[in-house]
């Protein structure tokens, strides 16, 4: 059954027709010609299809499209200011946090949704356990505490040393 | 396929009511999944997530209602304090991606004898809130597991909230796998202390058929525990008080051997799991009897 829906795209009004079983993933790369966001497996595991969908990190092979119709989506390239690239993506860039950068626009969208996240004081499962829902001073964000953040995405080229410098050094630098 | 986006509770039981046969989808993180790998092909979705009542949480009673589309980030960030074994279980499902999505609705209709939420609600004695425009019926959990992948659910009903009281002393969850994020659990331990009832909840996982409580191994120690009148005047605990404890956990597992691992493994790593569990509340119960059951440690 095909529906009419529509999306907010990198802050661009997208208006487009998918069939009900159309994933948000495909209905991006296929319907709207928006290819950030890769697909790795289809199945939620290598977080390479992540999106922020409403500010808040998600997996996109996992969301179907017109159970999101209405929706503001940002991938990595629209997390830029113009030409000026965000912080995280410089981070990435200046560290070479990536090789292929197959898993790249993932990881930063992931990346960008973590330090949201953590400034939030959400716990991870590597937090001091039973602070609870204490808050996670940003201080805290040490490199295990990224990586186990950064769990959701997987890079095939094995970049993740430099990936999680480049996180330290967004999330403890300036411009954000 | 029809896709219905009921915006309230009411509507989404009428719309069960009126296609059995719907699939009901909230987080999507199991249902997509099939989805995309063709596994399943719904001849209607049921999209759970318009419904704010159902991503929200109560207190009632001295117990906490969880609505069903309640996304564990949220479980963790606002009842982590008082539902500790269920937010440290929480923390390890999936990945953060998926945190921000799934939900306990999802995870107990799911049914898998893996599912990580299934061992704390066990050890706490949570009950299953479930409703259809024919009345509500309130499940205690294990109850609610019928078999592998298979649920006490009838074809008009949905999942509307879990029933769980707040933790009243120290709870914990262990789980064994291959790495942190995003593996199934080769088996899974939950315990859980009520000192103001004198007894021990127990949970296991992938550990047989249905999520199970151990329940000779509660009976056991909650016996020793008031015998000796531990609760009042905790002292360390025994040597072979703690090998039982972890020998009759053991014990109730009936495990599988799978790809992930063989059955005289997950009995093995059961029994150790118990007993380290039971080794990390005895230690919090000691130093804090009246602690209302944050973990100190895990
Ligand atoms: C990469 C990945 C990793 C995962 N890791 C873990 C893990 O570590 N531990 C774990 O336990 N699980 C894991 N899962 C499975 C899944 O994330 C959990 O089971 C989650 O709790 C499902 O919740 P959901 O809201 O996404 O469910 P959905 O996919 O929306 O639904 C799951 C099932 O429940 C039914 N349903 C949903 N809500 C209701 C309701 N209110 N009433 C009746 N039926 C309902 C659906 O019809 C479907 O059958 C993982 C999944 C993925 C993709
Ligand atoms: S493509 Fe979505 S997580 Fe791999
Ligand atoms: S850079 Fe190649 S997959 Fe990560």
């Amino acid at each position: 059954m095909d529906t009419r829906i529509e999306l907010r795209v990198d802050g661009e009004q997208r208006s487009l027709t998918v069939d009900t079983r159309t994933t948000l993933l495909d209905a991006l790369r296929e319907r709207l010609g928006v290819t950030t966001p890769k697909k790795g497996c289809d199945h939620g595991q290598c977080g390479s299809c992540t999106v922020l969908l409403d500010g808040r990190r998600a997996t996109t092979c996992l969301a179907l499209a017109v159970a999101h119709a209405g929706s503001e989506i940002t991938t990595a390239a629209g997390l830029a200011d113009g030409e000026e690239l965000h912080p995280v993506a410089r981070a990435f860039l200046e560290h070479d946090g990536l090789q292929c950068g197959y898993c790249t626009p993932g990881q930063i969208c992931s990346a960008v949704g973590m330090l949201d996240e953590a400034e939030a004081g959400w716990p991870s499962s590597v937090t001091e356990h039973g602070e609870g829902g204490a808050a996670l001073d940003e201080s805290e964000l040490d490199d295990e505490e990224i990586r186990e953040r950064m769990s959701g995405n997987l890079c095939r080229c094995g970049a993740y040393a430099n990936i999680v410098t480049a996180i330290r050094e967004a999330a403890n630098g300036s411009g954000r | 396929m029809d896709f219905l986006r009921p915006t309230s509770w009411r509507d989404a039981l009428e719309a069960k009511a009126h296609h059995p046969d719907a699939t009901p989808i909230a987080g999507g993180t199991d249902v997509m999944v099939e989805i995309n790998f063709d596994h399943r092909r719904p001849t209607s979705l049921l999209d759970l997530t318009g419904i704010d009542e159902l991503a929200s949480w109560s207190e009632h009673g001295g117990k906490l209602r969880i609505g069903a589309g309640l996304p564990y980030t949220r479980l963790i960030d606002e009842l982590g304090d008082r539902l500790p074994g269920l937010a440290i279980a929480a923390r390890t499902v999936g990945s953060p991606q998926i945190r921000n999505r799934g939900t306990l609705g999802g995870n107990l209709a799911s049914a898998s004898p893996a599912g990580d939420g299934h061992p704390p609600l066990l050890a706490s004695g949570a009950e299953v809130e479930v409703e259809s425009v024919r009345g509500t019926r309130l499940l205690p959990v294990e109850e609610f597991f019928t078999g592998v992948k298979r649920h006490a659910l009838a074809s008009d009903e949905l999942i509307s909230a879990v029933h769980i009281a707040p933790a009243t002393g120290a709870q914990q969850f262990s789980k064994i796998g291959t790495r942190n994020a995003m593996v199934i659990a080769v088996c899974t331990f939950a315990i859980a202390l009520h000192p103001e009832r004198q007894r021990v909840g127990t949970g296991l996982g992938s550990a047989a058929p249905t999520p199970l409580r151990a329940i000779e191994a509660e009976e056991f120690l909650s016996g020793e525990l008031a015998d000796s009148g531990q609760w009042d005047s905790p002292r360390p605990l025994d040597d072979s008080v703690v090998r039982q404890f972890g020998d009759l956990v053991a014990r109730a597992a009936s495990p599988i051997d799978d790809v992930r691992s063989t059955a005289d493994y997950r009995t093995h790593a059961l029994g150790v799991m118990a007993r380290r569990t039971l080794g990390w509340v005895w230690d919090e119960y000691r130093n804090h009897p009246s602690s209302t059951g944050r973990p100190e440690c895990a």
